[in-house]
């Protein structure tokens, strides 16, 4: 079953991407990457620029909106993905509790739509 | 926090001693847990507000007894209908209620619940939450939280289990002699898994510890009821050892300090003290098994608070004992990051090269130490890798640091 893992930065991790204290959380990121793939679980993943790099688009009533700024503006960030291929939830959860988001974060976890069958 | 001296404390102790005691004897006739459960649910949730308030009832069961029959008059009345297990659950109630009121001391039938929490008809993964639920009356948010499954979902896994246990017609019994030794190695491991879940990666978090406590609450009643089974006591003082060593686990500031380098004057005494003593009950009937030889092990690293070292040796040699009795891949890991302090790194990694690669491919111990044994050969390049698969693979970011603390190490 393939998941995707929303992962939801912390204000305060999104400020640690970055400056001299930086090394330690992104070194832990790409540990936590690395472990998915030599685990033989990770299908593909990304993590995101902050949200002031963020463009959202909307159609109301046939006329285009484009705004500066992320879809939904909360207090944590949606920073990035992974889509996951494990055996059930139950594992998936197990993986998502070693995101590196978790401490001030939040990780959601969810089922992919599978593909029709042909 | 667990101070039995606070009166409040002690009535909400008495509540859900009550209570457990209601439930193992109303279940244990009715064979309907999830009925009883209902049946008492009021009664002990107006026990736990009121008796901290008001002091402990002079006959406590009775008191539980007389709130729960407004209860299950109510819902006799709601459904109209009379089937057989609520016939049952009103004989078994009936009973009680006669017992409660003539007997100084009401039957005392907890350790059935707690072999039918781990009966081999529910699935193994089952019996801990099972136990947590029944036993502990936690609810299904907690259990799911402590074992990273969805709330909802583990609902529905409880609930399953529960009409499991009523329809197949499990007897609600202590099993007899030849079965009780298999019966019991999976009650031990199911208090030993609540215990674990309330130590994995919770770091500081409140309810993380009060599961610690509840497992080790459960240990000294299995202790209290079967005093000649050695493994119990080798459980006991396992867990034991470990919470008298909580207060080391941390530095000030939340760093993770790992059991050789931990400050033993944070260890509490008094919880040493009753560990080894649990030991060495166990140990008196000369036969080892899984649990006596990780007490056996939790002592002699203990034992550094007056030695002021580690005898590596001896604790090699015990996991290598404990390996024989329990191959897991968990006790095989330990085992490698003894002998590496006792008989150095090849023999080390020689023993971690044996591992199949399956069993150890999401396995955080295993990296940890591999990446330490690699680091002690002067293999920098393949150290650094475990090292970060190991950082990967910890959900504690206290652990996180300290592997990257380990990694920068010279």
């Amino acid at each position: 079953m393939k998941f995707a893992f929303l992962s939801f930065e912390s204000p305060a991790d999104i400020a640690r991407r970055t400056g001299k204290d930086s090394k330690a959380y992104v070194d832990g990121w790409m540990a936590y990457g690395a472990a998915l793939q030599q685990a033989g679980v990770l299908v593909s993943g990304a993590g995101l620029e902050p949200i002031t790099t963020a463009t959202t688009l909307r159609s109301r009533d046939g006329k285009r909106q484009v705004q500066d700024g992320p879809y939904a503006d909360t207090k944590d960030q949606f920073g990035g993905f992974y889509i996951v291929d494990v055996p059930s939830l139950d594992v998936a959860l197990e993986w998502a509790s070693k995101s590196p988001c978790l401490p001030g974060g939040a990780i959601e976890v969810r089922p992919l739509i599978p593909f029709p069958p042909k | 926090m667990n101070d039995p001296a606070d009166p409040r404390r002690a009535a909400a102790a008495a509540a859900r001693t009550s209570y457990e005691r209601l439930l193992a004897f109303l279940a244990a006739r009715s064979h309907d847990l999830a009925a009883t459960e209902d049946a008492l649910a009021d009664a002990f949730r107006e026990a736990l507000e009121r008796w901290p308030a008001t002091g402990i009832p002079a006959a406590p069961e009775a008191w539980l007894l007389t709130v729960a029959r407004r209860r299950l008059v109510d819902a006799a009345r709601r459904e109209g209908t009379r089937d057989a297990a609520a016939d049952d659950l009103r004989a078994a109630y009936d009973e009680a209620a006669a017992l409660a009121a003539t007997t100084e001391a009401f039957p005392d039938d907890r350790l059935k619940l707690l072999f039918v929490c781990a009966h081999p008809a529910i699935a193994p993964e089952m019996h801990t939450p099972l136990m947590l639920q029944v036993v502990l009356g936690l609810d299904a948010a907690r259990i799911g939280s402590a074992f990273l499954v969805a709330p909802a979902t583990m609902g529905q896994r409880l609930v399953r289990a529960k009409t499991k246990l009523r329809d197949a017609g499990i007897a609600f019994d202590v099993p007899e002699k030849d079965d009780l030794a298999p019966r019991l190695a999976a009650v031990l491991a199911a208090v030993y898994a609540a215990y674990g879940a309330g130590r994995d990666g919770l770091g500081s978090d409140e309810g993380a510890a009060d599961l610690c406590a509840e497992a080790v609450s459960l240990a000294r009643l299995l202790a209290a009821f079967l005093p000649d089974e050695p493994e119990v006591w080798g459980l006991l003082a396992m867990l034991l050892h470990c919470e008298a060593r909580e207060p080391a686990r941390r530095t000030a500031d939340g760093a993770y300090v790992r059991l050789s380098h931990q400050d033993t004057r944070a260890w509490d005494p008094a919880l040493r003290a009753e560990a080894d003593a649990a030991l060495r009950e166990g140990s008196r009937f000369g036969r080892f098994g899984r649990f006596l030889f990780e007490a056996a092990i939790q002592s002699a690293h203990a034992r550094r608070a007056e030695t002021h070292t580690t005898d590596w040796a001896a604790v090699a040699l015990l996991y290598g004992a404990l390996v024989r009795v329990a191959p897991t891949v968990g006790a095989a890991v330990a085992h490698a990051a003894a002998v590496l302090e006792a008989h150095g790194p090849p023999a080390a990694l020689a023993l971690l090269d044996a591992l199949a690669p399956r069993d150890v491919a999401a396995y955080q111990p295993y990296w940890a130490v591999r990446a330490g044994v690699l680091a002690r050969l002067g293999r920098r390049d393949e150290a650094r890798a475990a090292y970060e698969r190991a950082i990967g693979l910890s959900a504690d970011p206290a652990v996180r640091a300290f592997l990257h603390g380990e990694m920068a190490a010279p």
